[in-house]
């Protein structure tokens, strides 16, 4: 009979090697459940993880979609991992991102047709606000009434996502769209897009940022104070709050960390990929960046390396829906899974499996 | 808004509680047991796809139903082991079941988009039907409204009265003092949990035979996490989630006869309020007097592991 022995302290080994066979695990799973769909499992696992990089035809079109897409699922995640880090779970980042990407197209529309430079830095200021704000309230409601985080921010996505519909068809409508819902493109007004920088590469101001908040948070966590306060609050709660870490004050900041970065996130892609408010310009990357965040195993350069592995499942997923017919909801149902193997395989790091004859108690 | 429909209100107050009474109940017992379940949303809404297609292929609602029940269970069960045999952080193995539930639905459900469910008729109540005022609000309604009145007695006699209930309460309150005692934490805990799984099952597949009635992806819209609510809002008792899915009920029935009655508030934040109400409700149980968590079981939400 299998037997779980505690270790006398975390494995390094098993934290680094996890991930990898959380992933690993994932792709036999993935491939049984395209097999099962009546695909070709290793034509679909190639088609998801290796052509969007490798081959020929489409590596010019992916490839720079692997930073559009991995930018907003970083830089969210990012932000999630100093909460989870201490125990405060912001599970609302959707709901953040919307409100961001509402508030920085707001701040470009009402400029409209106008022409500055200094257009597209409020909107970046905006998005950061309304995504923070937003974060408040789960934050305040924990603070002042001891109000369930998690519940908080998780209910207030689906405001937000009312109140994005209520935006695309109202007041942020295009007033020359024929009616239609959604607003005006950014993309085609100069001041308030967030173009590519650089040709063929993807990099936009999102990916800068992302950069940006990496090394942040790095810097943060090992050498900053309120790093070394979230990490103690995580490990130890009774500790942190003996040596004088306040926990209202580290909820309030990590909420607020974490509602502004998704937030910035929404922004950039509201104003660059995406384009326009609409109903449904989100498409999930808050909820996706929870996976990022613990496959990285809340580290920010783990963070980044996940976040560059799921932003090729979305892109492979979209190569694979074109060419074998696998539906999309296919890979949320894969990266689902791979949370769940990363959670399972989790265990390895804090026990060891011993093999134990016969049964006592 | 001349003639205001109070009984059909009422009536629909009823409809419209039902999945979630019947997700609250079966968190509430996983709550009970000190498991916290986050993955409701995912069990629903595999429910809700596991009853639609199973009632759609055998033409039977009450297979359906069932269909739904193991599908809720049988996710849960996943949480089950790796939450109990490898330990794994709570919270984030029951986001893992709602990312997962809601892929994983929609990809079964393909097949069903825009397929219109078979009927679910009214239970045969005779006499009790024609009964003036209450005959519509009480006695015209389907089997799954009334059996999810009965789940909750049955939940709160087991859990006040008998042996089996204490257990699971003793666990909950204290794992470290029942596991001394001789009982048996992790089954019993898993029993719960498989439970729960199969309560948020049926209220899933109420959803998509009786309420909407059809499949569409992601029709849960939250419901799991408002089920999660009113567990708080319950103060962890049978009976108040009864009370509290009933009044949500009839908050949610109002909010869709405004919207039909064209009131003056636009639709978007009309389909906000039950969000807001929630929110609202949490912060009024969770503040001052109140103190829900002072009713929440000691051991809610802690790892147990016999060896350490």
């Amino acid at each position: 009979m299998l037997r779980l022995e505690p270790r006398a302290e975390p494995s390094r080994l098993m934290t680094a090697l996890t991930p990898l066979i959380a992933v690993t695990a994932t792709m036999i799973a993935g491939g049984i459940l395209f097999w099962l769909l009546g695909k070709n499992p290793f034509e679909a696992i190639r088609i998801i993880f290796w052509d969007p990089i490798f081959d020929e035809n489409l590596s010019s079109y992916a490839r720079p979609q692997l930073l559009v897409k991995a930018a907003p699922l970083i830089l969210i995640a990012l932000g999630l991992s100093l909460g989870f880090r201490a125990g405060i779970w912001n599970i609302g980042a959707e709901g953040q991102f919307i409100m961001g990407a509402i508030f920085g197209a707001g701040v470009g529309l009402a400029f409209y047709p106008a022409d500055s430079v200094f257009i597209f830095p409020l909107m970046i200021i905006a998005g950061a606000i309304g995504g923070f704000l937003w974060a408040m309230i789960p934050a305040i409601l924990k603070t002042q009434f001891n109000t369930n985080e998690i519940l908080v921010s998780l209910l207030l996505v689906y405001v937000a996502e009312f109140i994005l519909a209520s935006m695309s068809l109202g007041l942020l409508r295009n007033p020359e769209g024929a009616g239609f819902p959604g607003s005006r493109n950014l993309r085609s007004y100069e001041s308030a897009h967030n173009a590519e920088l650089i040709t063929n590469t993807g990099i936009h101001w999102g990916v800068i940022t992302a950069v940006f908040a990496l090394v942040a948070i790095y810097v943060l966590l090992q050498r900053h104070m309120i790093g070394y306060q979230i990490r103690l609050a995580g490990q130890a709660a009774r500790a942190a709050r003996f040596s004088g870490v306040s926990p209202n004050w580290l909820i309030i900041t990590c909420l607020g960390i974490s509602g502004g970065i998704a937030g910035l996130a929404g922004m950039f892609e509201v104003s660059g990929p995406s384009g326009q408010i609409s109903i449904d310009f989100n498409v999930g990357y808050g909820f996706t960046a929870i996976i990022v965040a613990f496959l990285g195993r809340l580290n920010p350069i783990g963070i980044t390396l996940a976040g560059l592995l799921l932003a090729l499942t979305y892109i492979g997923g979209e190569l694979a829906s074109f060419q074998l017919g696998l539906p999309s909801a296919a890979i949320q149902a894969f990266q689902g899974m791979l949370l769940f193997f990363l959670l399972a395989t989790d265990v390895l790091i804090n026990f060891r499996i011993r093999w134990r004859h016969g049964v006592a108690a | 808004m001349t003639d205001f429909p109070i009984l059909a209100l009422l009536a629909g107050m009823m409809v419209a509680a039902t999945p979630i009474l019947l997700a609250g109940i079966g968190e509430m017992v996983v709550e009970k047991a000190g498991v916290l379940n986050l993955g409701v949303e995912g069990m629903m809404i595999i429910g809700a796809i596991c009853g639609f297609a199973v009632a759609y292929e055998t033409q039977s609602v009450t297979l359906g139903y069932i269909g739904a029940a193991l599908g809720g269970a049988m996710l849960a069960m996943v949480f089950g082991v790796l939450t109990q045999f490898l330990m794994t952080n709570q919270v984030a193995t029951g986001l893992a079941l709602t990312l997962t539930g809601l892929g994983f639905a929609a990809l079964i459900g393909q097949p069903y988009i825009g397929i219109k469910g078979i009927t679910v008729g009214d239970v045969p109540l005779g006499p009790l039907r024609d009964l003036p005022v209450l005959g519509p609000v009480l006695f015209q309604h389907d089997a799954m409204v009334y059996v999810a009145i009965f789940i909750v007695a049955c939940v709160w006699y087991v859990l006040r009265y008998t042996r089996t209930g204490l257990v699971l309460r003793a666990i909950g309150e204290n794992h470290h003092a029942a596991h001394a005692l001789g009982y048996k934490v992790i089954a019993t805990r898993l029993t719960a949990i498989a439970f729960g799984g199969a309560c948020a099952g049926l209220g899933g597949a109420y959803l998509s035979l009786v309420r909407v009635p059809q499949w569409t992806e992601g029709m849960t819209a939250g419901a799991g996490w408002i089920a999660l609510a009113l567990v708080v809002f319950a103060s962890w008792r049978a009976w108040g989630v009864l009370v509290g899915a009933y009044l949500f009920g009839g908050l949610t029935a109002l909010q869709l006869f405004l919207q039909a009655a064209g009131a003056a508030i636009p639709i978007e934040y009309l389909s906000m309020a039950p969000y807001i109400i929630t929110i609202v409700v949490l912060v009024i149980m969770s503040s001052g007097r109140a103190r829900a968590s002072l009713s929440a079981p000691a051991s809610l939400g802690q790892p147990f592991n016999a060896s350490t």
